[in-house]
């Protein structure tokens, strides 16, 4: 791994963003970094825009990611991918969930769902890599399972050895809910 | 999330705040739950060790910590910054008795307000009652700092103020445990010149707070948790809490001094640091507390003109001081926000809040509200909500409101039942006494939900699991002397707007009281509350979108279209918890049960 690694993670309340940077921050720590996670509770289940901070390095002071310098963000959704795109750095990663989630204010006049969030992602970042996670963890069989793949494609900038993820996931779920998403671990993994 | 061989875990400073209980022997913690402080006796309700429980507020939550600490016991009472407003009683006279087992009052704040109606600084209540302010930078300082303020606790007779922010109770970072330190309770001794504040004893036991700050001060002089990093000699900075890591970050080579205790100072040791700088800066969040000492104590320095006192802190803040004060330049791109459409909180699905404000409001009354998830009623497209101040005003104000007689044909304050049971008894009471014409609705779904689903003492559970009172509302109101109190099921739109429209126009005292349970929590209830989903008929929709008006996260548009081209509404079948409000507002029946 670099250095140092600022990695965020965002999409919407009840979406599992917190398991996620837990279990990254799990692996991160296994592979004997220092590791700072931020996020605020209060309205995360009621639908609201919920982001995580991952900060991993050698020594972290800031639990917060600075504007502009994430190395990784991975939004769960589409127009959370534009909503967040300017804490990344110019030559930083995006991974995106193409699964939209239109809020119920859009059938107000006032506001408006972005037509192509991920195009507008796209001009502004270099590196964008989009999968339909959703649709993917339900050929697998569940579709709990998207954020795993999610993982599994930020996995491999990350360069944490597989071994340690994999470990992690064994210790964290049961023995069942292990396999599948080891299996989804690795079809994240495995994209180009 | 722990690696064993070592015992480094990863914790918020929540969960630090636990762990710091058990290690350093707490007997007795309480709380009332509040964001951001909530998790820590959710997390210490899980050690048998230490008995914990939520109280009805934070005034009570106190008083149980303080008794505890009068009998010995190693004693702590979380709440959030508001919280102490209500606490502020005891939390002040106290000082006057000291804490002979130790205590530690954690105020949880909220800088840039979260989940708060203010950002309030609670560090001037510790000067305020002559208390040392203890504040951490993270997770582990959070735990360490536990047993320190144990330790100046009962060595000093004195209560502790320990400071903590969102970010800091919400942020996780690496945190070494170790085993349990056992200490024991001695038991009360009695003392009425201590315990009793009396005039006549309080006036020696000022005379004793005193001697007892000065002591402080100098303990503040000598303490390791006021530490000086020494770095460069032309810029000197004086930090704490969640700033301190924003300075290390943005200006690694400055020299700091690190305040672990930002009340009482070290005035003397900041004096000698001021002289060994060129140019002293104060770095804290909120208001210029620190600044403010320093300056009284002519002790030159700059701190509010580069950093605000409004708000969070962030590294591009402390960054941007930085740049106003001269020290760095600019040297980085700009970052351009994109503006994308706002995701506000709503009700859950199931919530039974919606059908209640939902007939309400067609009745167009003023509603003076309260503290809870009903607050969020006040946004459209339900726009029902008037007043919110603070826990348990929905009724005082809603009596003020009807004495002055100005506008308003119908007054009507809406309470949630861990809210009423709080602090809005006492306001019903005086409804009573003044024979006040007003509705107040109890809007009891049996859970404090806001902050996550924690029991009170209407759930029937205490924190930890075991049974507690199951308060009944409706024979509490009868007993304080309410004639007129109506149940109504929130989740029948006609049946309740009809009981409401007959009280409103009573022009008696009323209380209707809600008998839905909270969809969310406990979740052992969401199996209870959840009946067949609804769906939309395409056949039938004709795009009218007054489902909407629900405001349910569970209805969206669909990508179907009525003939004359008007989108269709869908209902997620997954989200959906077959409450049949959308159902009973759709003009032409489009809305039904899946069978």
């Amino acid at each position: 791994m670099k250095q140092k690694m600022d990695i965020l993670i965002v999409g919407v309340g009840g979406q599992g963003i917190l398991f996620a940077s837990e279990l990254l921050s799990e692996v991160a720590i296994k592979a004997g970094y220092d590791v700072k996670k931020s996020e605020v509770h209060g309205m995360a289940q009621r639908g609201g825009v919920v982001s995580s901070h991952v900060r991993i390095g050698k020594k972290i002071y800031s639990p917060l990611i600075q504007e502009g310098k994430a190395d990784i963000l991975l939004a769960f959704e589409p127009a959370e991918a534009l909503r967040w795109v300017h804490f990344l750095k110019k030559d930083g990663f995006v991974v995106i969930d193409e699964k939209r989630l239109v809020p119920p204010i859009a059938s107000q006049k006032a506001y408006h769902y972005p037509d192509e969030p991920i195009e507008s992602v796209r001009k502004r970042i270099l590196h964008v890599q989009s999968i339909n996670a959703a649709k993917r963890a339900e050929e697998l069989g569940d579709s709990r399972v998207a954020n795993t793949i999610l993982l599994g494609i930020l996995s491999k900038p990350l360069g944490i050895a597989e071994s340690i993820w994999e470990g992690t996931i064994k210790e964290r779920l049961s023995k069942d809910s292990a396999a599948i998403n080891i299996k989804a671990f690795q079809l994240g993994r495995n994209q180009t | 999330m722990s690696d064993k061989k070592n015992n480094t875990i990863l914790l918020s400073g929540n969960e630090a705040v636990a762990r710091g209980c058990y290690e350093f022997g707490i007997h007795v913690a309480t709380a009332y739950p509040g964001t951001p402080s909530t998790e820590i006796l959710e997390n210490i309700s899980q050690y048998p060790e230490i008995y914990s429980e939520w109280s009805p507020n934070e005034k009570v939550a106190f008083e149980v910590a303080m008794g505890a600490t009068f009998q010995g016991a190693r004693s702590l009472v979380a709440m959030k910054h508001v919280g102490l407003n209500v606490a502020a009683d005891p939390f002040m006279s106290m000082s006057l008795i000291g804490a002979p087992g130790g205590l530690i009052v954690v105020s949880a704040d909220d800088p840039g307000m979260h989940s708060s109606q203010n950002e309030q600084d609670n560090r001037y209540y510790a000067k305020f009652a002559g208390y040392p302010c203890i504040e951490p930078s993270d997770s582990q300082e959070v735990k360490d700092l536990i047993g320190v303020s144990l330790n100046i606790s009962t060595q000093f007779d004195v209560p502790v103020l320990f400071r903590m922010t969102t970010r800091i109770c919400h942020s996780k970072t690496i945190v070494h445990i170790s085993k349990r330190q056992e200490y024991a309770i001695k038991g009360f001794e009695k003392n009425p010149k201590k315990f009793v504040v009396l005039p006549a004893h309080a006036r020696v036991r000022h005379v004793w707070a005193a001697e007892r700050l000065q002591k402080l001060q100098e303990f503040s002089e000598k303490t390791d948790i006021n530490r000086i990093e020494i770095e460069n000699s032309d810029i000197g900075i004086i930090t704490n809490g969640i700033a301190y890591q924003y300075v290390k970050e943005i200006l690694p080579n400055a020299s700091v001094f690190k305040l672990g205790m930002s009340y009482p100072l070290p005035i003397k040791k900041i004096r000698s640091f001021a002289g060994s700088v060129k140019r002293l800066l104060v770095i804290e969040e909120l208001e210029p507390f620190i600044e403010e000492q320093l300056k009284t104590n002519a002790i030159q320095c700059e701190g509010k003109t580069y950093w605000t006192n409004l708000g969070e802190l962030s590294p591009e803040i402390v960054e941007n001081g930085f740049i106003k004060a001269g020290i760095i330049k600019k040297n980085r791109f700009s970052t351009v926000k994109e503006e994308v459409i706002p995701r506000p909180p709503i009700f859950c699905p199931g919530c039974p809040h919606r059908g209640l404000y939902y007939a309400l409001r067609k009745l167009k009354p003023v509603i003076t509200t309260d503290i809870g998830c009903y607050t969020l009623g006040v946004l459209p497209p339900l726009e029902a909500g008037d007043t919110c101040v603070e826990m348990g005003a929905s009724i005082g104000v809603a009596v003020g409101m009807a004495k002055a007689k100005g506008s308003g044909k119908y007054i009507v304050a809406t309470i949630g039942d861990s809210t009423f049971l709080h602090s809005g008894l006492t306001g019903l009471l005086n409804a009573v006494n003044d024979n006040a014409g007003i509705t107040i609705i109890i809007l009891d779904n049996r859970i404090t939900a806001m902050t996550g689903g924690q029991h009170h003492p209407g759930t029937g559970k205490n924190l930890t699991g075991s049974k507690g009172l199951k308060a009944d509302l409706a024979k509490i109101c009868q007993a304080l002397g309410v004639k007129r109190i109506k149940v109504v099921d929130p989740y029948r739109i006609e049946e309740t707007k009809a009981v409401l429209k007959e009280e409103l126009n009573s022009n008696e005292l009323s209380v209707v009281i809600t008998n839905r349970p909270c969809a969310l929590y406990p979740p052992e209830m969401r199996k209870m509350v959840r009946q067949k989903p609804f769906r939309v008929d395409p056949d039938r929709c004709i795009g009218c979108h007054t489902c909407f008006k629900v405001s349910c996260p569970a209805i969206s548009e669909s990508d179907q279209k009525t003939k004359k081209g008007l989108t269709q509404s869908r209902i997620d079948p997954v989200l959906c918890t077959g409450c049949s409000v959308c159902a009973q507002v759709c003009p032409v029946e489009a809305i039904r049960q899946v069978k």
